[in-house]
């Protein structure tokens, strides 16, 4: 199943950081998201836009997850070449993860 | 318990003006604010202020202010926004001036600056971190730097009887904090109020944003009536707590999902989020459904604010050229991947540039792992964009993708190319004292 069914999920950029909430649609899926949707599995899944260490932060009282990346230096939202220079289409790759 | 409405007029500079003038109609607000500068806005206004001592504010001041100002005086609705960007002074005598056309007298109108930092920053006396970053950034051409400054400029001309006011920068959420302070008398020092009043101003920022824009996803979040999307306000009461809500009959909706999603909005770490008036805290924060568009948020907390402010500052990065070309019909992506080929060799010999080729509708957002294509595309459309320290050079790149039409495979058509200046922005830290703000009234 793709992480889509479970969650839903917003992107924002700041300065060279992206962030991209994950929120359980039913809270009773929150504790699959926190077990599977692991830091490490952002970033492996990610690796072409992440430098650096994904940071995860756990929000139980909102059944969501945040997760913080650090942006290699030429994909910075000023800096880009990209299409996408934001990065705003990010989270909905992270919705395409198989869970 | 007393209660006072915000209202949001715009979640960017660019945004819709017919959700404000509807909330100024139907939402019985006494307050509305329009958010209208993204981080490199202020450059841009900055460099157009440069060309011209009466620019610089929001390209949409004026047709905002016609469309609001009417309505906002005959209802006492305050309006509180940072279009003044680069140069909230003319901002604050073009708005007197529209007023006068509007037979709107005796407006009282207020510029905040202070903001600005540029003398400062380019004066180099000033302990500021990531120096290694800014020493690199001032051999470029610095355009602009701007401190963002908290409500206190803003507090201070409401108790000034200003009916609406111009800021430059300004943290988003202070734009909305500000009014809640001076309404309920709330203590620049009782960061728990601050917290939560900083939460509804985050969840509020950005307009449309909360009311089911940027949410819609066909078959998991469908969102009625986009085209009308209401804009939203808040119906806050005195210890904070607040409903978010919108003018009934409006488009879109408000749904514990669409708060949540607003609410992470370029947050980092939840439980402290940083302003120039509070360290926030949306850890513990409570959304409770009590109606249809119906939102109750309590629960933000905070933590006392941080001793320096922000600086944003932006400067010239070089030059970027970017052209397209599409391909469509059978062998459409082999002709794209020849055209690719023939712009990487005629533009490796002219001169230093950084090269991106996108094929879009194919890899162009996520690149080829992601993307992982199955089929050959209909249609495909080559990006090619090249960034290089001078515009000749990067004009280089759409001029060879124009040149494919007589030069390159079969079939390109509907050739685009632009060349652009980018402005880029890092951010620093400089200490509170460094900055002073002043205020300036106009009367219509």
């Amino acid at each position: 199943m793709l992480l889509r069914e479970l969650a839903h999920s917003r992107t924002g950029d700041k300065g060279n950081l992206v962030t991209i909430s994950l929120i359980a649609y039913r809270d009773e899926d929150f504790v699959l998201l926190e077990e599977r949707v692991t830091a490490e599995r952002v970033s492996a899944h990610l690796s072409e836009f992440v430098d650096g260490p994904v940071l995860r932060y756990v929000v139980p009282q909102l059944s969501a997850l945040n997760f913080v990346l650090h942006r290699p230096a030429n994909q910075c939202v000023t800096r880009s070449l990209a299409l996408d220079a934001h990065g705003k289409c990010l989270g909905y790759a992270l919705l395409g993860l198989e869970i | 318990m007393r209660t006072v409405r915000i209202g949001a007029g715009a979640g960017y500079s660019g945004d819709r003006i017919d959700p404000a003038v509807e909330l100024a109609e139907k939402g019985s607000i006494s307050y509305l604010i329009f958010e209208c500068l993204a981080e490199r806005t202020i450059a841009l206004a900055q460099e157009a202020r440069r060309l011209h001592s009466a620019a610089g504010y929001d390209p949409l001041l004026d047709e905002r202010m016609e469309a609001v100002l009417p309505i906002c005086a005959e209802k006492k609705i305050r309006v509180i926004s940072n279009m003044g960007a680069a140069n909230p002074t003319a901002a604050a005598a073009k708005t007197r001036e529209i007023a006068h056309q509007l037979g709107i007298y005796g407006l009282r109108i207020a510029a905040t600056t202070g903001d600005d930092v540029l003398s400062v920053i380019r004066s180099g006396n000033i302990a500021l971190e990531e120096n290694s970053q800014l020493a690199e950034s001032l051999s470029k051409k610095i355009l602009s730097a701007n401190a963002y400054l908290g409500m206190e400029p803003i507090v201070e001309a409401l108790a000034g009887g200003a009916d609406v006011i111009l800021t430059g920068r300004v943290a988003d959420p202070s734009l909305f904090l500000a009014p809640l302070v001076y309404e309920f008398g709330w203590s620049m020092e009782d960061w728990d109020l601050l917290g939560q009043g900083t939460l509804i101003g985050h969840l509020l920022e950005c307009a449309g944003q909360i009311t089911g824009g940027y949410f819609a996803d066909p078959g998991y979040k469908p969102v009625p009536n986009l085209a009308r999307l209401g804009f939203p306000f808040a119906e806050v009461s005195e210890d904070g707590t607040a409903t978010i809500t919108k003018v009934e009959g409006s488009g879109g909706l408000i749904t514990k999902a669409t708060c949540k999603e607003q609410l992470l909005y370029e947050i980092q770490d939840p439980a402290a989020y940083l302003t120039p008036d509070v360290v926030a805290d949306f850890s513990q924060v409570r959304i409770q459904e009590t109606g249809v568009d119906r939102i109750r948020v309590s629960g933000g907390k905070g933590k006392p604010r941080p001793p320096t402010l922000k600086v944003s500052v932006g400067y010239h990065d070089g030059y970027v050229g970017e052209g397209q070309i599409s391909y469509a019909g059978p062998g459409a992506l082999a002709r794209a991947n020849l055209a690719k080929e023939i712009l990487i060799e005629r533009l490796r010999d002219c001169g230093q540039i950084e090269l991106r080729f996108d094929l879009i509708g194919v890899n162009s957002i996520h690149g080829e792992r992601l993307s992982e294509m199955k089929c050959e595309p209909y249609e495909v459309r080559l990006r090619a964009a090249g960034k290089a320290e001078s515009m000749r050079t990067a004009s280089m790149v759409p001029r060879e993708v124009e040149a494919l039409y007589t030069n390159g495979p079969a079939g390109g058509g509907g050739v685009a190319g632009s060349t652009r200046e980018p402005i880029a922005i890092f951010s620093t830290l400089l200490s509170r004292q460094a900055i002073t703000h002043e205020i300036h009234y106009e009367v219509s």
